[in-house]
């Protein structure tokens, strides 16, 4: 197998108990490879520690110990400062509502990057928000809208533009579409598989809902209490789970016909 | 009282306490903004519009009322009221406004840069303006005339150290609530510098917040400069001021002469109460977040 795009070497994160408090171990030991173009999920419960991987990698959080490549450069890890990986990897966060300045105009905040890191000339830069618009779905015309006048399916679309504009070869996406409808989920989803095929992009994709993680991931890692606990290709993974946590995990979503465990043991 | 008319009650009653939706105009919002507006506008050409020299004295109709060559009376010195009031409206107006002016600017870079940093600096930061809130302004403008001396300058530099951790302390829980917005690591993981987020985006943000609590601030930091100048501590004779001349007019009250002193003392009252207002509405709108 050629050399993976991203590394993730024994990552390890403690945050100091305030006070008398024990320290928190949030990330015990993860390593994992993350090809070119592939994607990746990282499933678990909150607390699993899933959040806290995908911001060390993003350089948002440091590690207290472990490493992480991209491309064979270290980016984060035991001794790293935060936001070394530059433009290479970009994020896409849970609250549509939250990840957009209320204050600036979307095509503006696109706008802004393109100036900053690619010191384009306006009529440039104005030809490529329109064609990072259209890339995911949205008209040229929701350039001069505010955040606020926009649904979540759409702020969140702006939010991938955003993240889009500065090419990326990683693009993280935590919980990207929990906050949003079913319907409109399926919508982003479908954007997020068409724009893997047409930039060749790879993507880490944090998620709880197994259902979503089916439809984005080629492998996927099971991770409890900062430990991955089973990794594997998704579809393995998922239809065939070594693990008990992972069967809790599958046992646990709703779906027709479903007995919540706890009451089925009682009944 | 059919079961429609019951569930409707609660629409009505809605209306009824909230006429106005949001977006709409609010008459006292417009009319304490048009006063304000006025005054700031009383500040920069009511020198020129006064009547009679500033200093010109008519001991014979020394304190007398309103006639057709005095508008207003005159004072005990026998000077056109009119004239001392337009030509006060300068000093009792820029006090207040460079006060202002540099106490929030100032806060808002103390607030923003602690809210950015973050850790022991905010810490830090955030305990010195907890002290400097402790100190009354009139009192250090007080004690900052009698060392340095009277006049325009020293009041105002006092009042603005003074009211600077006032406006910091609110712009910087706002600022704090702003960094810890995603968008801010969005921004962060773009590559923007710290310099731009804080100007271009944080800033931005919290500005309307700023400049309510500025207005705010104006309504006090005009009541304080003239109880200053009332006190005898801020301009000096002959040059006209509202608090000197309330202070001015204060022997000719116990004869009946009560012009002088009653309008000098409406303006400030005006003044203050209209920059209050519109200072609290504004506030008021941006909490609505509209």
């Amino acid at each position: 197998m050629s050399e993976p795009l991203l590394r993730v070497a024994n990552l390890r994160k403690v945050f100091p108990g305030q006070g008398t408090a024990d320290d928190l171990v949030a990330v015990d030991g993860v390593s994992f490879d993350l090809q070119q173009g592939e994607s990746v999920a990282i499933v678990g419960e909150s607390g699993s520690g899933k959040t806290t991987t995908a911001r060390i990698i993003a350089g948002l959080e440091t590690a207290t110990d472990g490493e992480v490549l991209l491309d064979g450069k270290t980016v984060a890890g035991r001794g790293i400062g935060l936001l070394r990986a530059g433009r290479d990897i970009q994020m896409v966060f849970q609250d549509p509502f939250g990840s957009l300045d209320p204050r600036q105009r979307v095509g503006a905040a696109i706008e802004e990057l393109l100036a900053v890191r690619f010191r384009q000339p306006k009529a440039e830069r104005r030809a490529r928000v329109a064609e990072l618009l259209e890339q995911v779905g949205l008209d040229e015309q929701h350039a001069g809208e505010y955040p606020r006048s926009l649904s979540g399916g759409q702020r969140q679309r702006v939010a991938i533009a955003r993240a889009l504009a500065l090419q990326p070869r990683l693009l993280i996406l935590d919980e990207a579409v929990a906050a949003l409808d079913v319907s409109v989920q399926a919508q982003v989803l479908n954007l997020l598989i068409d724009l893997r095929e047409q930039l060749d992009i790879s993507y880490l994709f944090v998620s709880h809902d197994l259902a979503v993680v089916r439809q984005i991931s080629d492998r996927c890692l099971v991770m409890n209490e900062g430990v991955v606990v089973e990794a594997g290709t998704t579809a393995d993974i998922l239809d065939h789970p070594g693990q008990p946590y992972t069967q809790q995990l599958l046992a646990a979503v709703p779906r027709p016909g479903w007995v919540p465990s706890r009451r089925a043991a009682t009944a | 009282m059919s079961l429609e008319q019951l569930t409707r009650l609660p629409l009505l009653a809605g209306r009824l306490v909230r006429p106005r939706r949001r977006g709409h105009a609010d008459p006292v919002l417009i009319g304490c903004g048009l006063i304000c507006a006025g005054l700031l506008a009383l500040a920069l050409i009511g020198p020129v519009l006064t009547p009679y020299p500033l200093d010109q004295t008519d001991i014979l109709n020394a304190s007398q009322g309103p006639s057709a060559e005095h508008l207003l009376g005159t004072d005990s010195l026998g000077r056109d009221l009119l004239s001392r009031l337009l030509a006060g409206a300068r000093p009792s107006i820029t006090a207040p406004a460079v006060i202002v002016l540099a106490s929030t600017t100032l806060g808002v870079i103390v607030a923003v840069f602690a809210a950015w940093r973050g850790g022991r600096v905010d810490r830090v930061i955030s305990r010195m303006l907890d002290v400097m809130f402790t100190v009354p302004g009139l009192l250090v403008a007080v004690i900052a005339a009698a060392i340095l001396g009277t006049g325009f300058w020293v009041p105002v530099a006092a009042l603005t150290v003074t009211y600077m951790p006032y406006i910091a302390r609110i712009v910087h829980s706002a600022a704090i609530r702003e960094c810890r917005l995603p968008y801010v690591e969005a921004c962060q993981l773009a590559g923007l510098s710290s310099w731009r987020i804080c100007t271009r985006h944080i800033l931005r943000n919290i500005a309307p917040l700023a400049v309510a609590q500025a207005t705010l601030a104006f309504a006090w930091a005009l009541m304080d400069f003239g109880a200053i100048s009332f006190l005898g501590l801020g301009l000096q004779p002959p040059a006209a001021e509202w608090g000197s001349m309330v202070n001015e007019g204060r022997a000719d009250l116990l004869t009946g002469a009560i012009w002088e002193s009653m309008t000098a003392g409406v303006l400030i009252v005006l003044a203050a109460v209209s920059f209050n207002i519109l200072g609290e509405r504004l506030a008021a709108r941006i909490g609505d977040g509209s």
